[in-house]
């Protein structure tokens, strides 16, 4: 039986169509990272499937549960993790942790202790008896986080959960996250961060206007798009024509300074060396000069036909080291 | 049907998370979460120095301005021995639990407009709790007001004159009656969006009930064809129930003492009977 299954679900708000037939399946025990701009539908398909939302059309499931006529029951197995952070600000974060524990009906010193277990886990326990609104956004959303950990959930949707925090409390979830993950826990994440998504889940969808337009991993998304180029970054943009013109008819631009050669199924290392050689040739200066798989930037650019979204820098360090390229 | 047993909770660190207690659907998790929800909303109340004084001080102020001010027109149209301040205090404990009702649906449309209403909408906890927790919560603050109100009257000369049941009747009576309009009110913060329209909607619905009614001034002080209409304000009644309470005073409308005291109480009845639900299933539907 799959964590989630989704059969034609649309969410209409008026003329507004939100979510315009999505089908979804997620295995027990995957990551599965939807990914999308700002208006995409995530947080909608989010709504539908924790229970908040019911669906226009279709069919939503969490374990064999319908999210509609069972959802007493699909809550009892589900945690949510908001974009906001869903916590009570004048309540202290201790205070927050017992309200909740005991709503997830644990007993009342149950809650007590499990409370404090998530505050030492999150490092919140010197903040623990200020209320919430004095947190800092980062340590909201640790306290957010926690409380949907109150009790362990099957499936957990975390609704983009690292959006503008900074790197330690980015770390810290994502390091939760991992944890629960190897407990058992299926986890849907939706972010707008591409190095995200490739980081953390095991399965990529790619959500805009309400539809599902890709899925794969990471791999077979940048597959799509193509294979490695090297990739020239120019020291000055009155070189662009000269390198273009240098390096030949597998050369493109992708920018003022920066030049892409494809590998097209030579062998990389050569590939490299005859472009180096080529602008040396051509007496150009170069900053920097590499070997480079396209990013999920680039499937986003290519699916969506959009430009991928936020100027803010993805999430993630780069696992290979290109954000120095770019 | 769920057991009254809670989940155990082993210690551990997320490795070691208990499992969710039992779906919510049973009385006991609906008074124990209406508990949880009831303590959280008595905290912010607690927790929220300007708000608690100026809401406490505005009833306060209405019992002093009232009576001073109507004291030498109204007194005179009293029957003989019955004082202003004893004539107003039971009336005016109805005018400010009527009025305070009107803070149910601000609080519960300023929490619909937080966060953490989706949290406790994704949970298992027993879903109408967030609405009894409200009302209940305001309850209780009706009733500290309701005691601080009559502790400034004592200062001004009221006195309950019909032994100590019948005072602690009167104030059930009073805070059966403001709880029964809490719901109304409710059921108003699910349907009008926005705390401030709502708190709008509340004062336009309460200002006709609380002043065209035996609060302030004896019914048989109005015109004919206001007074007929008076005499079925619900907030007449109330006012009348707690005033027979408290000071023994019945005005010549009733033919005993129970005609106020049972209407009250089954109107009362009949508002939560129609609101709970109406409220309730509103908010389940809530998107």
């Amino acid at each position: 039986m799959p964590a989630v299954s989704v059969e034609g679900v649309e969410k209409h708000f008026g003329s507004t169509v939100a979510l315009a037939g999505v089908d979804l399946e997620v295995a027990q025990g995957e990551i599965l990272g939807l990914l999308g701009p700002n208006g995409a539908g995530k947080t909608t398909l989010v709504r539908v499937l924790s229970t908040l939302l019911p669906p226009t059309a279709g069919r939503a499931r969490i374990f064999g549960l319908d999210v509609v006529d069972e959802a007493p029951e699909v809550r009892r197995r589900i945690g949510l993790t908001g974009q906001q952070a869903a916590v009570d600000e004048i309540l202290t974060g201790r205070e927050n942790l017992r309200m909740f524990g005991e709503l997830f009906h644990l007993s009342v010193a149950g809650a007590r202790r499990r409370a404090d277990e998530l505050l030492e886990r999150f490092d919140l326990v010197e903040a623990a008896d200020r209320p919430a609104r004095t947190y800092s956004g980062g340590m909201r959303r640790r306290l957010d986080l926690a409380s949907s950990l109150l009790v362990r959930p099957q499936l957990l949707f975390l609704d983009e959960p690292t959006t503008g925090l900074d790197p330690r409390s980015r770390n810290a979830i994502w390091e939760v996250t991992r944890e629960l993950v190897d407990e058992g826990t299926t986890l849907l994440l939706t972010t707008q961060y591409l190095e995200e998504a490739d980081q953390l889940a095991d399965r990529i969808v790619v959500i805009d206007h309400g539809r599902l337009i890709a899925e794969g991993t990471g791999d077979d998304l940048k597959e799509q798009v193509g294979g490695q180029v090297v990739e020239v970054l120019l020291a000055s943009a009155h070189d662009r024509a000269a390198a273009m013109e240098a390096l030949g008819s597998a050369a493109h631009p992708v920018g003022e300074v920066r030049v892409q050669v494809g590998v097209d199924g030579h062998d990389a290392l050569t590939r490299v060396s005859e472009v180096a050689q080529a602008l040396d040739r051509a007496a150009l200066t170069v900053r920097d000069l590499g070997l480079r798989r396209p990013t999920l930037d680039d499937v986003f650019l290519q699916l969506t036909g959009g430009p991928p979204p936020g100027a803010e820098p993805p999430a993630a360090p780069s696992p290979n080291g290109q954000k120095a390229a770019r | 049907m769920s057991t009254p047993t809670s989940a155990s909770a082993p210690a551990g660190t997320s490795s070691g998370a208990p499992t969710p207690g039992p779906d919510g659907g049973s009385l006991y998790w609906l008074v124990r979460d209406t508990w949880s929800v009831t303590k959280r909303n008595l905290r912010h109340y607690v927790r929220q120095p300007r708000l608690l004084v100026f809401s406490t001080i505005q009833p306060v102020m209405f019992v002093l301005l009232f009576s001073f001010v109507f004291d030498g027109v109204v007194g005179v149209a009293l029957p003989g021995g019955v004082s202003y301040i004893d004539f107003l205090l039971p009336g005016i404990l109805i005018h400010s639990s009527a009025f305070r009702t009107t803070q149910t649906a601000v609080g519960l449309a300023e929490d619909l407009e937080r966060g953490v209403v989706d949290r406790f909408r994704s949970m298992p906890m027993a879903r109408s709790a967030v609405l009894s927790g409200r009302t209940m919560a305001d309850l209780v603050r009706s009733v500290a007001v309701l005691l601080l109100m009559i502790a400034v009257g004592y200062l001004i000369g009221f006195r309950f004159n019909q032994g100590v049941l019948a005072a602690i009747g009167a104030i059930a009576v009073v805070a059966l009656f403001g709880y029964a309009l809490s719901w109304i009110f409710t059921y108003i913060a699910m349907v009008v969006p926005g705390a401030e329209a709502v708190q709008a909607a509340g004062f336009v619905a309460i200002f006709p009930l609380v002043f065209a009614s035996s609060v302030f001034v004896p019914v048989a002080t109005m015109p004919a064809w206001m007074a007929s209409i008076v005499a079925y304000n619900p907030v007449t009644l109330g006012a009348d129930a707690a005033r027979v309470l408290a000071i023994g005073y019945l005005s010549d409308d009733y033919g005993s003492a129970l005609e106020p005291i049972g209407w009250t109480i089954v109107v009362s009845a009949a508002i939560l009977a129609v609101f709970v639900p109406l409220a309730v299933r509103r908010y389940r539907r809530m998107t």
